[in-house]
């Protein structure tokens, strides 16, 4: 966001300037959350309702081996009835991580002001956060029962997966665990030579599928619907040009648009013409494509918002949460 | 009295102008709508596209009973978008009385199914886990996972995602492979997803004796790269939260015509509510699009006169 | 050496994987190599992290600008990893209380579960939400019409993005949605019908070219013709 290139140092003044900027902004935004809980929240229904000078509370009632979220309205109904209960209780934990959250969040929108040390924050979190999550869900889901499971059968069963079904140990599963070896030595210099074995079997395996499955699926399926018939009677007039119409643009387009893509030979003649068309339709495909994308990127700033307002805040409440 | 040529127009202000003016205008084009809805509660009406319709039409059509496979092949990251699809396809499951076996290819997937099975299911007694719903989990492998159930699901997910082997659990009895399913849906990020489901998986059933009937639902970036095997290769496309929001409307709209009188929660429109940003959103965009051109022209042409 | 057995490496392994398609009883061969690179592909989850341990290490310990915040993605990564692997706060299944590890590991309540629900998720929703932003700056900068073929990009563009939205039902109002000869139309019609018809023929030749593509590398690497994949092994 800055003006200045990257390792420029910022004129003194112009840093105390930023600085004072990003202090008045927290205060701003901690003077409007005390607002927030000041004017509170209204929770509960009829005789129950109370108002509740807090928001970005989580209240649970025990279920199964955990717990399970409750809405505030029904935590202010049981108080009501009995204002002894421990059954429905303010959660710290998951409370403390929805402000967590929030806080995250607003870190991370920071950037769109400029870089800023919440914003490195956040990302380094989520950067170690989610190496780390990948690698234990691949651990326990993949690794455990068909790495461990099929090697140790008997040391898995008894202490890390009881209920996995194998009793013989599988001596094929070696073939995996020496490639995944070679694999690790990639991270040292002098071994890294080695990972070049297991990348070539997964580079050779994945060309083998594939080289199958897009010439079935991409080539010769999508090839095959060019034959549809180009008339396509319709319960009316307007229905039956209206679906052959769209039969010859598909057919015409598609035959345009690949011969753009032809670079063999000279785009002259009627080549010439039928990549000209080609273009139209690709400005046609490129078109409805950014617009699906501003679609896509809208609903998860829209997602993100009515987390702050409905989660964090309390401002709203859709979807019957407090 | 002439203008001095040395003072910027106002095309060159706008040219000029800070983008955080254009973030402030994009924030402020989806909270405020959102706040909207939020206290009114009010959404706009919806008309399904024949794509969404084939969709729903799929689920609709099976026997109560059937045996429907979802792989829920996002993460958080994409759930604004593909949370309230993969929502709506559990919930429509329900009330067609088919059975649920969800999975994912995403590492980051497995919560997103224990959320989405228990916020829908949650609510329904007739719904036991192992006897009509389960959790296959997470598999890495990407294609690999793929090409294992198309032989032999058990090879893929040797146990479910609260480790019971498949073998015990009722559901999955007489189902061998991904073909054994009446459904396959797929609700996609991106890669692995729908795109691979169809390479891999349905496109070689569409041969054999027996194709597997597929449906996708998709983010907005890659809905336009799966409309060429609709319908040949997949049934209905949920494309981006307009789909969703179209199929949620369709299931809202037969629980209505099944019961007049039946309130549909909240949480069951979350599609239809990220409509109301979705439209100034855009609009802000087309705005955006032509002023941008506007001041590109004023300032050619003030160029050119200079 | 090593790359020429790479090399047959990867050939035997495409080739059988082609095979199999044909031959039935390659195809237990098929699954059984599948369960292989699955492992493998789990490996490869383990070996990003140890490389995110290393070169964040390697940050600290160099003590370069900006070597706190690599302290804090390793502080993050090894309480995630710790929490995950050692499954704190899950408690045993039901069904195995004796055996302390048989939980879910992210079950609702525990250590994994809360990093991946207030930390993970929030963050990487985030970041993909400052798209929206981003696309809104680029649209006012970049988008110009600068020609008829960008004229007719942005045009389609306008179409779908108001018919996507009741802002496109609302503005077509006035034409009769029963009448077939003009309701197509309607934005929310033309939209489909740029989608089903226009971004079909230009994706599926697209696709076509791609398969075209893909098939020709495919069949390279398999024959050997194609090494880049091995870099500069020696």
């Amino acid at each position: 966001m800055s003006a200045l290139p990257p390792g420029a140092g910022l004129d003194p003044a112009v840093a105390r300037r930023a600085t004072r900027l990003w202090l008045v902004v927290l205060a701003v935004i901690g003077a409007l959350l005390v607002i927030r809980a000041i004017v509170g929240t209204e929770v509960g229904t009829g005789d129950a309702a109370r108002t509740v000078h807090g928001f970005g509370m989580v209240f649970v009632e025990p279920s199964g081996q955990g717990f399970a979220e409750v809405p505030a309205a029904a935590w202010a109904d049981a108080v009501a009835q009995d204002p002894a209960q421990q059954r429905i209780t303010l959660s710290w934990p998951r409370t403390v991580g929805v402000w967590a959250a929030a806080l995250l969040t607003l870190a991370v929108f920071s950037f769109l002001w400029r870089d800023n040390p919440f914003y490195k924050l956040a990302e380094s979190i989520v950067v170690g956060v989610s190496a780390g999550y990948v690698m234990s869900v691949a651990a326990w889901d993949t690794l455990v029962p068909k790495l461990l499971g099929a090697l140790a059968p008997g040391f898995t069963k008894a202490h890390l997966m009881p209920a996995l079904d194998v009793t013989a140990t599988d001596w094929w599963a070696l073939v995996p665990l020496v490639l995944g070896m070679l694999l690790l030595c990639r991270l040292a210099q002098r071994t890294s030579w080695l990972g070049v074995f297991p990348l070539a079997f997964v580079v050779g395996t994945f060309s083998g599928w594939k080289f199958v499955q897009y010439v079935e699926s991409d080539l010769l399926a999508q090839v095959a619907t060019m034959f549809d018939p180009l008339w396509v009677p319709g319960d009316t007039l307007a229905a039956t040009i209206g679906g052959t119409a769209g039969a010859v643009l598909i057919l015409v387009g598609v035959l345009s648009v690949l011969a753009y893509f032809f670079f063999s030979l000279e785009h002259r003649g009627p080549l010439g013409g039928a990549a000209k068309v080609g273009i139209w339709y690709l400005m046609i495909t490129f078109g409805a494509s950014f617009g699906f994308t501003v679609m896509g990127r809208i609903a998860l700033l829209a997602a993100r918002c009515e987390f702050l307002f409905d989660r964090w805040l309390w401002l709203i409440d859709p979807a019957g949460n407090h | 009295m002439s203008r001095d040529p040395r003072l910027p127009s106002l095309a060159d202000r706008l040219d000029r102008i800070d983008r955080r003016w254009i973030f402030l205008a994009m924030f402020l084009a989806v909270a405020v709508p959102i706040l909207w809805v939020g206290v009114t509660g009010r959404t706009f009406p919806e008309s399904p596209t024949p794509a969404v319709q084939g969709a729903f039409d799929a689920v609709e059509s099976l026997p109560p009973g059937s045996k429907v496979a979802i792989s829920m092949d996002f993460d958080p990251a994409s759930a604004g978008e593909l949370q309230p699809m993969a929502t709506a396809i559990v919930r429509h499951c329900a009330m067609r009385g088919h059975s649920i076996c969800a999975m994912t290819l995403w590492p980051a997937g497995g919560p997103i199914i224990d959320a989405t099975l228990k916020d829908v299911l949650g609510a329904r007694p007739e719904y036991r886990y192992g006897e009509n719903f389960v959790s296959l989990g997470f598999q890495a492998g990407n294609e690999g996972v793929m090409k294992q159930v198309n032989a032999d699901l058990s090879a893929a997910f040797p146990t479910d995602a609260r480790r019971t082997p498949l073998a015990d659990l009722p559901m999955m009895k007489g189902v061998r492979n991904i073909a054994d399913f009446d459904l396959l849906v797929s609700v996609s990020a991106g890669y692995p997803g729908a795109k691979e489901w169809v390479q891999f998986t349905v496109s070689a059933t569409l041969t054999s004796g027996k194709p597997l009937r597929f449906v996708a639902g998709s983010t907005g970036v890659q809905t336009p790269q799966l409309i060429p095997y609709y319908p040949t290769q997949m049934v209905g496309i949920l494309g981006a939260i307009k789909g969703a929001a179209e199929y949620e409307y369709l299931v809202n709209d037969a629980v209505r015509r099944a019961d007049p009188a039946a309130s549909i929660p909240a949480r069951f429109q979350e599609a239809q509510r990220r409509m109301a940003p979705q439209l100034f959103g855009h609009v802000l965009m087309i705005a955006l699009i032509l002023l941008g051109n506007a001041v590109f022209v004023a300032r050619r042409a003030r160029g050119a006169s200079a | 050496m090593s790359r020429s057995m790479a090399v047959l490496l990867a050939s035997l392994a495409g080739i059988t994987m082609v095979l199999s398609k044909f031959i039935a009883p390659l195809g237990d061969a098929e699954v059984k190599v599948a369960d292989w690179f699955n492992v493998l592909a789990a490996i490869a989850f383990v070996l990003g992290g140890a490389n995110l341990l290393k070169m964040n290490l390697l940050a600290i310990s160099a003590r370069g600008p900006g070597w706190g915040y690599s302290a804090v993605t390793l502080c993050a990564f090894l309480v995630t990893l710790g929490a995950g692997i050692l499954k704190v706060g899950v408690p045993p299944a039901a069904a195995f209380p004796a055996v302390p590890f048989s939980g879910e590991k992210d079950v609702n309540g525990s250590a994994l579960w809360w990093l991946y629900e207030y930390a993970m998720s929030p963050i990487t929703g985030t970041l993909f939400a400052m798209l929206a932003f981003y696309v809104a700056s680029a649209a006012f900068r970049a988008f110009r019409a600068k020609n008829a073929a960008a004229m007719f990009l942005l045009a389609t563009a306008f179409v779908v993005l108001l018919g996507r939205t009741y802002a496109g039902v609302l503005a077509t109002s006035w034409i009769p949605h029963d009448n077939p000869w003009v309701s197509w139309l309607r934005l929310e019609n033309l939209s489909a019908v740029i989608m089903s018809v226009f971004t079909n023929a230009g994706t599926r030749a697209m696709i076509i070219g791609i398969a075209i593509g893909v098939a020709a590398t495919s069949l390279k690497i398999m024959l050997g013709l194609d090494r880049s994949y091995l870099g500069g092994a020696r």
